[in-house]
């Protein structure tokens, strides 16, 4: 399918970095999100994640480097954690009209597509954790976008959840031919679907399909060699249709040309 | 019907409660409510300073409210103190510096007494045009930036990222705060100001479904609030400002009362 439509790339970030007071946030990203792809962001925390996340939605403007996004790109963000307090009274339905106006049928439609039209009526604060995550997904693609910015999406979700979240990006992604950037604190469960892994550790440390990352060695240098053995890849049961591509960069390719050298960093925080 | 005093004060306190309820709302949902104490108590400082200026003492008061808002930002960002302390240092000092300023001013002899308590009973015909105006503008552009403000009050995250701006609804909600504030004080006076914003939104939350069934219910609860209050002053002879706090307490705590039978957000039992 790739190859017969074109790349409609969404966003570029060419070599862009985030500097703030002095101190380097994020430096010398390289990142391509193109309508229907998925690229994960994995690294620990204060890496740079949410800085290059930032970057991507253009509430960061770079210090360095450029990030190019298309003109009236439209973005959908489904947030790490969103604890609403018990003093403001919202129900799903209320939720999903919060950044702008949807009709009821959009809004049943986005709901049942999450398995959640029953909660319609229901007070966000007396939703499940799973339960909340789906509907924060609804209302992210009630607006149709054409990227979507998952951060953090298994957060303080039990496993089968998690799986079941999985499935439902990958569904997300198959109907709605969204770009997806997801963001991903958990080093260890990447989604097979993803097309393209970054690791980052305040710059980009290794990058590529995610069997592709697991074998890498600036992976195992980042995140330990036991990490290697317990990257799980969650695969949807009909995996691997799709081949690696062009974005598939193999150890030492894009890493030789931006220079940087990785004995020059300390990778331990 | 703005003939005698008495009316014009139940003009004047239901116009103020029909405001300070949808923005209390915020007030408690964004947990501000110490944060709109310090803003009140600088309007003394505000008053202090527009009879000394002799500028006009609503938007005296507005412009101190203000700069104390945006003051409290800028020491935010220097983060060296908590913000809690820092609200503390600045309620309290502005009081003070305001107390201390009033007490220099021999030419003009002022009722100290009517601006921290209120004198609601000595409304002019003029202050009610000055409340109706500004409330009527403020409810405007409540109402215009709704969505924004409440998008970026859930989750400022969510809001910048969807393409809202939070800082902008952040300032709109303060200069808000400011206006009401100013409106306010000669009616319930500036240690009084902030329970007209949250007795009554606190009220109306365990009554209310969503955000704006919320702000409605708020200002009506308000406006009774002012009535009642107004009305038991006048038959126990009892301080009308405090009278119509005392008012919306009583309201608060029958409010209580109410079983939590969930008359709303019940999920459906059948569908999907």
């Amino acid at each position: 399918m790739n190859a017969v439509v074109p790349r409609d790339i969404l966003i570029t970030l060419a070599n862009a970095g985030v500097t703030r007071g002095g101190r380097t946030l994020v430096s010398g990203v390289d990142l391509t999100i193109a309508r229907g792809e998925i690229v994960t962001l994995i690294g620990p925390n204060g890496s740079g994640k949410s800085t290059t996340a930032k970057l991507a939605t253009g509430v960061l403007k770079p210090t360095t480097g450029t990030v190019t996004r298309q003109p009236g790109l439209k973005i959908g963000y489904v947030p790490q954690k969103l604890s609403i307090d018990w003093t403001l009274p919202l129900t799903v339905e209320r939720l999903m009209t919060l950044t702008g106006r949807h009709a009821p049928a959009d809004i049943d439609a986005a709901l049942e597509a999450v398995g959640a039209r029953r909660l319609l009526k229901a007070a966000v604060q007396e939703l499940s954790g799973g339960e909340f995550q789906r509907v924060l997904f609804a209302r992210a693609m009630i607006r149709k976008p054409d990227l979507l910015v998952l951060d953090e999406p298994v957060q303080g979700v039990d496993f089968s959840g998690e799986v079941a979240l999985y499935e439902l990006v990958r569904q997300i992604r198959d109907t709605t031919r969204s770009g997806i950037l997801m963001i991903s604190h958990d080093l260890h469960v990447v989604m097979a679907e993803t097309d393209t892994v970054i690791c980052l550790n305040g710059h980009v440390c290794c990058r590529g399909t995610p069997s592709a990352v697991k074998r890498s060695p600036e992976y195992l240098k980042l995140f330990g060699e036991r990490a290697a053995h317990t990257l799980a890849i969650y695969e949807h049961h009909h995996d691997h249709e799709h081949h690696d591509d062009g974005c598939v960069v193999p150890e030492g390719h894009e890493h030789g040309h931006d220079g940087h050298d990785h004995e020059g960093h300390s990778h331990v925080r | 019907m703005f003939g005698d005093y008495f009316s014009r004060a139940l003009i004047a306190g239901i116009g103020l409660a029909l405001v300070a309820g949808p923005l209390g709302c915020f007030v408690v949902w964004r947990r501000m409510a110490y944060f709109g104490d310090t803003m009140a108590h600088s309007a003394l400082l505000g008053v202090a300073l527009s009879i000394i200026l002799s500028m006009n003492m609503t938007l005296g008061v507005f412009a101190v409210a203000a700069l104390v808002a945006g003051a409290l930002i800028v020491l935010q960002r220097q983060a060296t103190l908590s913000t809690d302390a820092l609200l503390g240092i600045l309620s309290h000092s502005t009081l003070a510096v305001g107390l201390v300023l009033v007490g220099f001013l021999t030419t003009v002899r002022i009722d100290l007494m009517g601006f921290l308590f209120g004198d609601i009973l000595a409304v002019s015909v003029e202050d009610i045009v000055i409340i109706y105006g500004g409330g009527v503008a403020i409810l405007a552009i409540l109402i215009l930036a709704w969505r924004p403000l409440l998008a970026s009050t859930v989750s400022p995250e969510l809001a910048e990222a969807e393409g809202l701006r939070p800082e902008a609804s952040r300032l709109v909600l303060m200069i808000l705060m400011a206006s009401v504030i100013a409106i306010a004080m000669k009616l319930v006076g500036v240690l009084l100001i902030t329970s007209l914003l949250i007795i009554p939104a606190a009220t109306a939350r365990r009554l209310s479904a969503t955000p704006e069934m919320m702000a409605v219910v708020a200002a009506v609860l308000g406006a009774i609030a002012v009535v009642g209050g107004l009305f038991g002053s006048r038959t126990w002879d009892t301080a009308s400002g405090p009278s119509i706090v005392v008012m919306a307490l009583v309201i608060f705590l029958l409010s209580l009362t109410v079983p939590v039978t969930r008359l709303f957000g019940r999920r459906e039992t059948h569908g999907a």
